[in-house]
């Protein structure tokens, strides 16, 4: 059982090469000596001989497995960087290899369900909290890890691969999972800050998504400043009584995961939630834009995971309803904005 | 077919008493208080960072609201020498600081000379009494002296007295993993965790540690329970050791928790109501006094860090539920819980365990009408919550051996980290009240009252709940055919939960409905003056009291059946 092995340095583990792991890979990799997990064997041997996954250059003492025994083994604390629709799963292909005393960070602004075998989003239409999980609600579901924490903030990868400053947020109900954290991360250029509050660190991550894209569409319609600081304060709004709703504290969205990542994804244009609004704006249909992108835009998942979730919620969420409409029931983006302009938004802060 | 209840028998696991934790702990007892009393200085130390100036904020704090104790709520089990010993503490005090000549490091010195004084003396308080004779006259008298009262009251005749057909285990079931819990508790450490209804459990849980051939447990028992002589000396001699609720300083929560942690590493088994005190709702108890339980997980630590990795120094936790048809403190608790929660006057609590005279005609009752206890083992835990296999390994959700000791590591080795040790003893909090609910067994009268007072809600949809606790009682009349209908839903849902393994039912429950419902009303609170459902004359359901029934109801919360309505 003993599978320590002290004598022999350990790597610090990244799973998923994106282009938010391949950023956090080589800022861990200022430190450290780092393993990072590719399912696929030609990117596996790209790392391995030419330090880089698919155009993104990577530090030298990067290597790549695609393995996950291997990694869990030459681990103590890894860091999961994959989109929410294959987390599940990739989680489940680590929790063999896992044990208690592996740290684990992940960096997913997503939400994932807990349905029964059988349901489907489109089968139930309205879910509790319980049938939401966040990521880390995940790792504790499938994994025997305990040890877990979340990485969130304003954290544009190609700004951080370019070495610009940047501040993140590490959230975990245990201390020492922020201070592992911030020693393998903190340097000149990048400032880490702690929360003991994951989940509504976690629910501020995911729910700017949603607010991104509306800022999209209103960059798209080719409305300026006022309207984008309307849409950031209304939307913080609806961030704070969604967060409270899903189990979150008022004070993380008021952080760097709330508001510090909220301004810089809805100014963005690098960011892909920002982008799927914008093209929406300009005409296109949500099947084509989608057809073209590499990476995944979280925002849109997210917003069929909340629509559902208040149906069962008495809680009203105007901006995210309508952009339901807009994205799935064919609303025009010019109506859903009329109708938020009308919609009786009387306290401006009626949250503290 | 009601299934029959297998009476085993156990054999002791340690058959000399020379092996017993316990009696071993005994005979150390004064080395052992000395040790406590040592560490819980350092404890204490340490939380105030060995700054004399917060130590001597501590200190004071801790003398004024003695003092305060002392005028204001005095106990009969208070020894005499308390007041003179906290005047000895002031006048130690006072002197300290007004030697102004004195240096910070003597005068760190000077106060933890008084802060060494305070700590023994609560170790001394604390610990256990336990004597080996005590322990078996106590269990003779009780397993002997129940036997008498059972075989009178159930076998007619003269001879009945000396009759041996019935036993204490007839009337108490025991059921669940007994064989698991024997065989952990001769490999490592155990530490009991049941559900807490009645004063009666201390007494009850004691019985079932000795009829299941376990060595005594010790466990902390409240201080007030030491006012009542006959609970004295059960106490003293079950290994129970002292807990004073009204002392809230840092000083005695330190020594009360070395104490039981210590207790532990020592292998003693152990025993927490981790509810804290009895149940008022009458719920089973979903918010657990993290406290002792931390203890166990400490203890485990210390273990690894000591080196002891075998199961030797393991430490399991077993969840154990007592369920009964009626508690006799009922009506006292439920108007605890209604005053503490909401608008109910002010309530003088009124103990029905306040004297040795109420307990012996309660005890009476108990054994000459037939009021059955089941008592149901849960599977042991490691201190994460995770099951143990039949070698004590821990598993994790998908059957895989793993260390109970990788949760305590960091950078390869056992590490402390207090506030990491605080998230787990939460964790285990929340596992050990899943477990409550999976092993609770459902009674036939636990069942009639959810029923009755959910269909008396519906009638009356628009009262909050203390409106409808305050509903005149002959107002109140619910249609057998519907009471009966809504019985069978109930009962179904149960039985589909319980195949799920969600929770447990008594046997009783495989009878015919009408059979079912009419015991259960017979069952449910057969003690109290005022019963919780009664049948008028129409053949109607009603109820005497409104707040019993509402009690006897909450068993069953916190299984979603209310929805059902």
């Amino acid at each position: 059982m003993d599978s320590k092995n002290s004598t022999e340095a350990k790597y610090i583990g990244v799973v998923g090469v994106g282009s938010f792991g391949a950023a956090i890979a080589n800022i861990l990799a200022a430190k450290n000596p780092v393993m990072v997990y590719a399912r696929k064997q030609e990117v596996v041997d790209e790392i391995n001989s030419s330090h880089s996954a698919q155009g993104k250059a990577l530090a030298k003492n990067i290597i790549a497995s695609n393995d996950p025994a291997q990694l869990c083994k030459s681990c103590d604390v890894l860091f999961f960087m994959i989109p929410s629709s294959g987390f599940q799963e990739v989680v489940k292909t680590f929790s063999p290899y896992l044990f208690p005393y592996h740290l684990i960070i992940h960096g997913t602004k997503g939400l994932c369900l807990n349905l029964k075998s059988g349901e489907t989003l489109e089968t139930v239409k309205k879910i509790k909290r319980s049938q939401i999980l966040t990521m880390s609600e995940v790792i504790l579901q499938e994994t025997v890890a305990v040890r877990v924490g979340c990485l969130a903030g304003p954290n544009l990868s190609k700004e951080l691969a370019q070495g610009q400053p940047a501040a993140t947020v590490i959230a975990s109900k245990y201390n020492e999972v922020i201070l592992e954290g911030q020693s393998l991360l903190r340097s000149e250029k990048f400032q880490v800050y702690g929360n003991s509050d994951i989940i509504g660190v976690e629910i501020s991550g995911v729910l700017k998504n949603i607010i991104a894209i509306a800022s999209g569409a209103l960059a798209g319609l080719g409305l300026g400043e006022n309207a984008k600081g309307l849409l950031v304060s209304r939307g913080m709004v609806e961030m704070i009584h969604l967060g409270n709703a899903l189990g979150g504290s008022i004070k993380s969205v008021m952080g760097l995961a709330g508001i510090g990542d909220l301004v810089t994804t809805c100014n963005s244009i690098h960011s892909r939630n920002f982008t799927v609004g914008y093209r929406l704006a300009k005409g296109e249909t949500l099947d084509s834009i989608l057809a073209d992108m590499e990476e995944v835009a979280e925002g849109i998942n997210t917003v069929r995971i909340i629509k559902a979730f208040l149906e069962t919620a008495d809680l009203r969420a105007p901006i995210t309803e309508n952009l339901y409409r807009v994205l799935f029931d064919d609303l025009e983006i010019e109506d859903a904005l009329q109708f938020l302009m009308k919609y009786p938004f009387n306290v401006d802060v009626d949250f503290v | 077919m009601e299934e029959k209840y297998i009476k085993h028998k156990y054999e002791p696991i340690h058959p000399s008493k020379e092996e017993w934790p316990v009696v071993k702990l005994a005979r150390e007892r004064k080395e052992f208080v000395k040790k406590v009393a040592d560490l819980s200085e350092d404890r204490i130390l340490n939380l105030t960072g060995n700054n004399p100036d917060i130590l001597k904020e501590e200190l004071e704090t801790t003398l004024y609201r003695e003092k305060l104790r002392i005028k204001q709520n005095p106990w009969v089990v208070d020894p005499d020498d308390d007041s003179s010993f906290w005047s000895g503490v002031k006048s130690s005090l006072v002197q300290i600081s007004t030697e102004t000549v004195k240096s910070k490091v003597k005068k760190l010195q000077a106060y933890k000379v008084v802060l060494n004084q305070i700590t023994a003396r609560y170790a001394e308080e604390i610990a256990s009494n336990f004597k080996t004779t005590h322990y078996k006259f106590t269990r003779s008298v009780v397993t002997y002296g129940f036997s008498r009262l059972l075989n009178a009251a159930r076998v007619k005749g003269f001879k009945s007295i000396f009759s041996n057909q019935y036993t204490l285990q007839d009337k108490i079931q025991i059921t669940g993993e007994t064989d698991q819990l024997r065989d952990l508790a001769t490999k490592g450490t155990v530490v009991m965790v049941p559900t807490h209804f009645s004063n009666l459990d201390s007494i009850l849980i004691g019985w079932v540690i000795s009829v299941l051939g376990l060595p005594p447990f010790i466990y902390g028992a409240g201080l007030n329970l030491f006012n009542i002589s006959i609970f004295a000396y059960f106490m003293n001699s079950l290994g129970a050791y002292k807990v004073d609720r009204r002392k809230k300083n840092l000083m005695y929560l330190e020594t009360l928790k070395t104490y039981s942690k210590e207790a532990i590493q020592f292998g003693c088994h152990s025993l927490f109501f981790p509810g804290g005190t009895r149940s008022r709702s009458g719920m089973i108890e979903s918010k657990l006094k993290l406290g002792l339980l931390s203890t166990a997980i400490e203890a485990q630590r210390a273990n690894f860090e000591n080196g002891l990795n075998d199961i030797s120094g393991k430490i399991f936790i077993v969840p154990v539920t007592i369920n009964y048809h009626f508690v006799l403190e009922a009506p006292s608790l439920i108007r605890d819980h209604l005053s503490i929660t909401g608008q109910e006057r002010y309530y003088k609590e009124n103990d029905e365990f306040s004297n040795s005279y109420k307990i012996s005609k309660f005890l009476i009752k108990f054994f000459t009408k037939g009021s059955d206890i089941s008592v149901s083992v849960g599977k042991a835990m490691d201190v994460l919550g995770n099951y143990v296999d039949v070698d004590g390994r821990s598993l994790d959700k998908h059957g895989r051996v793993i260390d109970t000791r990788d949760y305590f590591i960091s950078d390869g080795k056992v590490s402390v980290d207090n506030q990491r040790e605080e998230e787990y003893t939460n964790m285990l909090g929340k596992r050990i009240v899943e477990e409550f609910h999976k092993i609770n067994r459902v009674f036939n009268s636990h069942l009639v009252a959810f029923v009755a007072f959910e269909l008396i809600k519906k009638q009356n949809r628009k009262l909050d709940l203390f409106d409808l606790l305050r509903l005149p009682e002959e107002d109140i009349a619910i249609p057998y055919e519907e009471f009966k209908a809504n019985c069978q839903l109930v009962l179904d849902k149960i039985k589909e939960l319980k195949s799920q393994g969600l929770i447990n039912t008594a046997p009783h429950l495989s009878l015919d409905l009408d059979e079912i419902i009419s015991r259960g009303m017979e069952n449910v609170g057969m003690y109290h003056a005022k019963r919780p459902i009664i049948r008028d004359k129409n053949g109607n359901i009603g109820t005497d009291d409104m707040s019993l029934l509402y009690f006897y109801h909450n068993r069953l919360t916190g299984y979603g059946l209310e929805k059902l309505y």
